[in-house]
């Protein structure tokens, strides 16, 4: 199965003649060291990974980490120094302009953190509006659009103007306007930073009934967290334009990968990530094996009470093969580990 | 004719790590060297005033001036065979012939039909039902009753040759304008290329390029036509092009991720979101076109300028108080009529605007009802000349005996002030600049450029000042910078005490803004009417005017500045428990920097063009010698020494007070920002 999105040792330098720093030991250098001797700064540095479809991958970093940069290279918002990036096998860094405009009205759509709506249009012809420039008729885009605006529980505002809905709900027109054209894959730069945590949280779960619906390939940039942990199917941290480290939820927390990756997850309550592969271990002699069974993609958390009502530790098989046991106590140092923390 | 900073860097976000900045300098301390150099020049003035002060008696002239004068009859006389002059004139004549074709439209007699093709209740109707249509019923009633006015009061064919002036110049601005406009809001090296020019235009003052065009477009329409659309462009393209780049990068982003071409941008995003901003910029060019269509009387321009010109060339205030007061009314109506066009165009796009149907009713009856009344004024006599109404020359001449008993009765108390502020004020500070020998003054201007603006308001300083050296009017560019300077200071105390009270009351603001914005509508040749009748032909009435004309704008500028401040910080000081002064003068007007001195430099600019049209009425010095050199053809050179001297004294203020807030440390984007959009007659929010 071919990547959905396959990224190559993509760079982004920011700063007149760029293009003529990679390959050279200035390359090497610190963003802070860079800076200082070309006056150049960089975005993104060296980075390749794929995306698989109808995968979620999360890009995660603190500001100036140049996760918003590397979003915007995906679609050529801004242009990549050098690297490539494809889409289902096609070469966006070489494509022309209209190809690449092509790609954008078809393939690709995104969601913005500040929205950009069009204020001086309604609802209505704001999700319609990338049907609009590629030609669609004015009956035909506002029928598809009325079927999108209700996908995302906006039914009713149809007429409204940008500025008459909250942020929440301008945040769904925005997420409207990037499935009226029924793209492969939806980009989403820190969509719902600007919202209150009540809204957030129901977004992202409009985020992950919306996938489990149409099973859209999904690049979703964020500095939280925890919004991470819970939308990625995989997550991807940068700093100073550098992945620190790719891995499924459970991976980053568990094992990860530096102090500066540690520090981020330390205060992340495990037992709601961790599965029992993690804290699972081998039978020691003589322990009863007649506990409940349970998956090893259980969350710990989920598991607490088994293990708390049974006697013998919980068998963790994966299929029908047991690949270690996991008791009370085990389950009890995660927790507990949390609280040394706070 | 007014004056924008340039952008200075913002500051850099400090790295984590690098060493603190150093100390600067407060700017307290710039006006310790500033008073030890004028202590020096009153000292060395004290020896030696008087002497090379290089006056030049005010009908004599120099060779340069007769070089200058020789070069234009050479120029004339070249006429026929120059290529430039063949362009000009042949712009000149498609502009002559587009004015009279209007002209004998609605005003002079179409022959062989002994009136024009529309008379006057035909234009009437047709204004009205353009004031219905683009805006409400109430901006048509506000249209009838000026377009009425202007005919009861006897002055319909100036009022209407007025309106073809600033109507084409309008519309040329719109054509050229707008294309540019788009350009440099959305290419940064074009507004970079365009910016410069937009800045020299909007610096000089009124007046100086009359002299230039009458040369190359010769007199009458075409060069009023000409002179109105260069003084009116540059608002629309600034105030246009700064709504399209200030359109949201974020929502460019967002429809440009969704694969738009460049043109479904422009059209689609980016004017459509600029649309209020660039309305704005077109009710600022009318308002522009029409105070400069005024002023191109003196080029023999058609329209309401004119008699309001007679009346002052012969210091008679009865007759130029009539066209003055309609010039008024017409300003009112285009700025009522364009704000009003635009809320509507807002209201419209937003799906209010009323019911349809009535609406289209009442568009296609008035519709009818225009096309009868056309008919009607084309059929009858009565209903195509304007009837002769005595009220305009009663109302005149109960004007001028008002005058005179004012005059008699108060008169000593105005002439008290006069001299007051005469003797004082402007009598000593002229002493010092203009009776100190010319090497001293520069040398002393040139020190407080370099105190108050550093090494590039010198540079800037010491060119201009060889320039104003060089054309031989020093001793006049002295007296006029004088009397800018002293009615500057006046107007920066008025803007200081309004502008604060204004931001710190609520009532004031509303009470007193309307009055500002009414007064930053009128065209300046309307300030110096009144201001005559008070004070008579003298230096001073020319300085009043100025304030009267540059004040609304500095108060209002300094009212906004200090209105900016953030509410948290003056909220943090009144937790300290500070007094009402100490918040006035300890934070307020700190962080109000930008725009004290945005308010300065436009002041100085205002007073400055307004010096020169006080030429007539007894300024004397600069704006006499651009007068006289309208009047009489052997003084052109001097009128043209005298016009250039003035632009270079406008570019040498403008210099040192952008300097001089570049200086100054950073007080956030909001002033800043105000200096990029320099507004000729009010800022774009009201």
């Amino acid at each position: 199965m071919t990547a959905a999105l396959s990224v190559d040792s993509l760079w982004k330098i920011f700063g007149a003649r760029a293009d003529k720093i990679i390959g050279t030991p200035d390359a090497e250098l610190s963003r802070a060291d860079l800076k200082a001797r070309t006056n150049c700064v960089v975005g993104v540095k060296d980075v390749s990974f794929e995306v698989a479809p109808g995968e979620v991958f999360v890009v995660m970093g603190l500001s100036g980490s140049g996760k918003s940069t590397l979003v915007r290279l995906l679609t050529r918002l801004i242009e990549p120094t050098s690297g490539t990036i494809s889409l289902n096998g096609m070469d966006i860094t070489s494509a022309s302009a209209s190809q690449l405009r092509d790609v954008r009205r078809t393939q690709v759509s995104m969601v913005f953190q500040h929205f950009g709506l069009l204020p001086h249009r309604q609802v209505i012809d704001n999700v319609a509006y990338g049907l609009e420039v590629r030609g669609v008729a004015k009956k035909e885009r506002r029928a598809k659009a009325a079927e999108i605006v209700e996908l995302v529980g906006l039914q009713g505002y149809e007429k409204s103007y940008p500025d008459q809905l909250s942020g929440g709900m301008q945040q769904r027109v925005g997420l409207a306007r990037a499935l009226a054209g029924d793209p492969e894959m939806l980009l989403f730069d820190e969509p719902f930073s600007a919202l209150d945590p009540l809204i957030r949280r129901d977004m992202q779960n409009e985020v992950i009934r919306l996938h489990r619906e149409l099973g859209k390939t999904m690049v979703f940039i964020t500095h939280d967290l925890a919004e991470a942990l819970k939308l990625g199917d995989r997550i991807m941290i940068l700093r100073d334009g550098e992945i620190v480290q790719i891995g499924t939820p459970d991976e980053v927390v568990a094992q990860p990968a530096d102090d500066y990756v540690k520090d981020f997850v330390s205060e992340v309550p495990k037992a709601h990530v961790l599965t029992l592969k993690w804290v699972m271990r081998e039978p020691r002699a003589g322990e009863p094996m007649d506990g409940p069974a349970l998956p090893v993609s259980t969350i710990v958390r989920q598991a607490a009470r088994a293990a708390i009502a049974s006697d013998a530790p919980i068998r963790v098989m994966d299929g029908d093969t047991l690949v270690g046991v996991v008791d009370e106590e085990d389950i009890m140092r995660v927790v507990v580990a949390e609280e040394d923390v706070t | 004719m007014t004056a924008t900073i340039s952008p200075s860097p913002t500051p850099k976000p400090v790295e984590p790590g690098a060493p603190p900045p150093a100390e600067e300098q407060t700017s307290i301390s710039r006006w310790i060297p500033a008073a030890v150099i004028l202590a020096a020049w009153v000292v060395v003035w004290y020896f030696t005033n008087g002497t090379q002060t290089l006056a030049l008696p005010g009908t004599s002239r120099t060779d340069l001036h007769d070089r200058l004068t020789e070069f234009q009859n050479e120029l004339l006389a070249g006429r026929a065979t120059n290529p430039v002059m063949q362009f000009t004139n042949a712009i000149a004549d498609a502009l002559r012939s587009a004015v009279e074709w209007l002209q004998r439209m609605v005003v002079l007699p179409n022959f062989p039909r002994p009136v024009p093709e529309i008379g006057w209740l035909g234009v009437v109707a047709l204004a009205t039902y353009v004031g219905l249509v683009v805006a409400s019923w109430r901006i048509a009633l506000l249209v009838a009753a000026s377009f009425l006015s202007f005919g009861v009061l006897g002055y319909w064919e100036d009022s209407l040759d007025l309106l073809i002036i600033t109507g084409i110049s309008v519309v040329l601005a719109v054509v050229i304008g707008l294309p540019l406009a788009v350009l440099i809001g959305t290419n940064r090296r074009a507004n970079q290329v365009v910016t410069p020019f937009l800045d020299f235009m909007q610096t000089m003052p009124t007046f100086v390029y009359l002299l230039p065009i009458v040369l190359f477009f010769g007199i009458g329409p075409s060069a009023a036509v000409v002179s109105t659309l260069i003084y009116a462009l540059p608002p629309l393209i600034r105030i246009a092009g700064f709504g399209i780049r200030e359109v949201s990068a974020t929502t460019v982003e967002a429809t440009d991720s969704a694969g738009q071409t460049y043109w479904q941008r422009l059209f689609k995003v980016q004017v459509p979101m600029a649309r209020k901003t660039i309305i704005v910029g077109l009710n600022q060019t009318t308002l522009a076109a029409l105070s400069m269509a005024t002023l191109a009387a003196f080029v023999n321009g058609p329209g309401l300028g004119k008699p309001v010109l007679a009346g002052l060339r012969i210091n008679d205030v009865g007759t130029a108080f009539v066209p003055g007061a309609l010039i008024v009314v017409m300003a009112v109506m285009l700025d009522r009529a364009t704000t009003a066009a635009s809320e509507r165009a807002e209201k419209v796009a937003r799906g209010g605007g009323g019911d349809p149907r009535v609406r289209r009713g009442l568009i296609i009856g008035g519709g009818v009802a225009t096309l009868v009344a056309i008919y009607l004024s084309r059929t009858y006599v009565g209903l195509a000349e304007f009837p002769a109404y005595s009220i305009g020359d009663r109302v005149a001449s109960a004007v001028s005996d008002g005058v005179d008993w004012f005059t008699g009765t108060f008169g000593g108390a105005t002439e008290w002030i006069k001299d007051l502020i005469t003797n004082q004020f402007l009598n000593r500070t002229q002493a010092l600049l203009a009776d100190s020998p010319w090497w001293l003054a520069f040398v002393a201007l040139a020190a407080l450029a370099l105190v108050f603006g550093g090494v590039r308001a010198l540079v800037s300083t010491v060119v201009c000042l060889a320039g104003i050296w060089y054309f031989d009017l020093w001793h006049d560019a002295m007296i006029t910078l004088n009397m800018t300077l002293v009615a500057t200071v006046l107007v920066m105390v008025l803007a200081l005490v309004f502008g604060v009270w204004m931001a710190r009351d609520r009532r004031v603001d509303l009470g007193l803004r309307p009055l500002l914005d009414a007064g930053q509508t009128i065209p300046p040749f309307v300030y110096l009417i009144p201001v005559l009748a008070l004070f008579g032909p003298s230096r001073f009435t020319a300085i009043t005017a100025g304030i009267v004309y540059a004040a609304p704008a500095a108060i209002k500028l300094v009212a906004d500045g200090v209105k900016g401040v953030s509410p948290t910080t003056i909220e943090a000081g009144r937790s300290t428990g500070q007094t009402t002064w100490q918040e006035i003068t300890k934070v307020q007007l700190p962080m109000a920097r930008g725009s004290l001195v945005l308010a300065t430099n436009q002041g100085l600019l205002y007073v400055l063009a307004m010096t020169v049209i006080g030429g007539l009425v007894g300024a004397g010095a600069l704006g006499y010698d651009v007068v006289y050199g309208f009047a009489r053809s052997e003084a052109w050179g001097k009128g043209l020494a005298a016009g250039i001297t003035i632009v270079l004294l406008g570019v040498m203020l403008d210099r040192i007070t952008r300097a001089a807030a570049d200086v100054r440390r950073d007080d956030g984007p909001g002033p800043r920002r105000a200096f990029h959009l320099r507004l000729p007659i009010g800022p774009p929010n009201n």
